[in-house]
C-alpha cells in the first residue's frame, strides 16, 4: 500500500458520497465559499491517504478546502463549510 | 439521461466472471455478468469488493470498460500491481465461473454519450484508457460519426490495451482517428510518437479549440494535469476539460 497523499479527482469521492446520498453528488455543481468559483464536486481536487479514514475536496482555484468527508467508527461526517451551495438537477 | 434512473441505494451485488482476457503483459480484462445491473453512462466506474474466508475485505474502484449497449455484461480491465493486495488476485487467481461482489454504477461527473455534443477529444495514459474505451465502444454501438480522436500514451507497444479493437474501429472510417505515444521502447520503424505527450503533440492530435471540442483525460496524475494545463493554454475552457487521475491505487 502507498502510504503517501494521493491527489486526485474529486470523482474519486463518488463511491463514499452515493453511500450516503440518494443524488449521484460529483456532478453537482458548488460554489467555494472562499473565491466563489462554480463547478461540479467532480472536477475539483480530492486528498486522499491509504492511513486516514477521510478525504478533503479542495477548490480547483483557490486551493481552500470545500468538503471534508471521514467514513469511520461506523459513521459518516461531512464538513461543509467551505461550501456556500451545491445545486442539483433533478433526476426523472 | 441514458440509464440514470435513480438508485434509491447503492447495492453490492454478485458478480460472476464469464470471460477473461489477455490484456498485454500486466493487464487482463474481466468479463462479469451482473444480473440485475440497472445500466451505466461511459466513463462511470464500479467498486469491486472481496471477502477473504476469514471475513476480511478488501474495496478497490474500477471504470467500465464496457458500453451500456452490453446490459447485464460488465467489463473491468485490471492492471496488475505486483505488490497490491487486490490486483494480483484479480489478474492471476480469479478464474472463469468464479464470483466477487460489485456495486455501481458510480460518477456523474467524468461521462460522455453520444446525447453530448462532440467534437471529442480523448486523451489516455496506461490503463487511464478503460473509461475512454467505454465511450469509444458506446459510439460505436449507437453508429455515432462524432468527430474523435484518441491520444494513447503507453510504455511500449505491448503495453497498449485494446489495440486490435482500436485499430479495427478506426478503419471503419466513421470519424474514429487513433494516435499513440511509446514513452519507454518503440519498435523498428515505429511511426507513432515516442515521447511524453506535451503541447505540441495535443495541438497536432486534437482538435481547434474554436471547434469546441469536449477533452477527456484519464491516467496517472502527473500525465493529467500536465495534459489539462496544456489543453488550457492552447485555448480550450477549463469546463470543456474533463479529468479522471488515477493515482497510486495501492492495488
Amino acid at each position: 500500500m502507498d502510504e503517501t497523499e494521493q491527489k486526485l479527482d474529486g470523482n474519486a469521492a463518488a463511491g463514499m458520497l452515493r453511500e450516503v446520498f440518494v443524488h449521484e453528488m460529483t456532478g453537482a455543481r458548488g460554489a467555494c465559499a472562499s473565491c466563489g468559483s462554480i463547478a461540479p464536486l467532480g472536477a475539483q481536487d480530492l486528498y486522499m491517504s491509504s492511513l486516514s479514514p477521510g478525504a478533503v475536496l479542495r477548490c480547483r482555484r483557490c486551493l481552500e478546502v470545500l468538503m471534508v468527508l471521514v467514513h469511520a467508527g461506523g459513521r459518516y461526517r461531512f464538513g461543509l463549510r467551505g461550501l456556500s451551495w451545491l445545486e442539483l438537477e433533478e433526476e426523472e | 439521461m441514458a440509464g440514470a434512473t435513480l438508485q434509491r441505494r447503492l447495492i453490492w451485488r454478485p458478480a460472476r466472471v464469464t470471460r477473461r482476457l489477455d490484456e498485454g503483459p500486466r493487464a487482463k480484462t474481466l468479463v462479469l455478468e451482473v444480473p440485475g445491473w440497472p445500466g451505466h453512462e461511459p466513463g462511470q466506474h464500479v467498486d469491486v469488493r472481496l471477502t477473504a474466508p476469514d471475513g476480511y475485505q478488501a474495496q478497490r474502484s474500477y471504470s467500465i470498460a464496457s458500453p451500456p449497449e452490453d446490459h447485464e455484461q460488465v467489463s473491468i480491465t485490471v492492471e496488475r500491481i505486483d505488490t497490491g493486495e487486490v490486483s494480483p488476485y484479480l489478474t492471476d487467481t480469479l478464474m472463469e465461473g468464479d464470483s466477487l461482489e460489485l456495486r455501481g454504477p458510480i460518477g456523474g461527473y467524468f461521462v460522455w454519450s453520444t446525447e453530448m455534443s462532440g467534437p471529442l477529444f480523448l486523451i489516455a495514459g496506461g490503463s487511464g484508457i478503460c473509461p475512454l474505451m467505454a465511450m469509444i465502444r458506446h459510439r460505436a454501438a449507437r453508429g455515432s460519426r462524432v468527430p474523435t480522436r484518441l491520444l494513447y500514451s503507453a510504455r511500449s507497444l505491448e503495453d497498449i490495451i485494446y489495440s486490435h479493437e482500436l485499430e479495427q474501429l478506426a478503419g471503419r472510417g466513421y470519424g474514429l482517428e487513433v494516435f499513440y505515444t511509446l514513452t519507454r521502447i518503440q519498435p523498428p520503424g515505429w511511426r507513432g510518437y515516442s515521447r511524453r505527450i506535451d503541447r505540441a503533440m495535443l495541438e497536432v492530435a486534437g482538435f481547434a479549440p474554436a471547434q469546441h471540442p469536449l477533452c477527456m483525460v484519464c491516467g496517472p496524475t502527473p500525465l493529467v494535469e500536465a495534459v489539462a494545463n496544456a489543453l488550457v493554454e492552447l485555448g480550450n475552457p477549463p469546463d470543456r476539460v474533463k479529468t479522471e487521475r488515477f493515482g497510486p491505487t495501492g492495488g
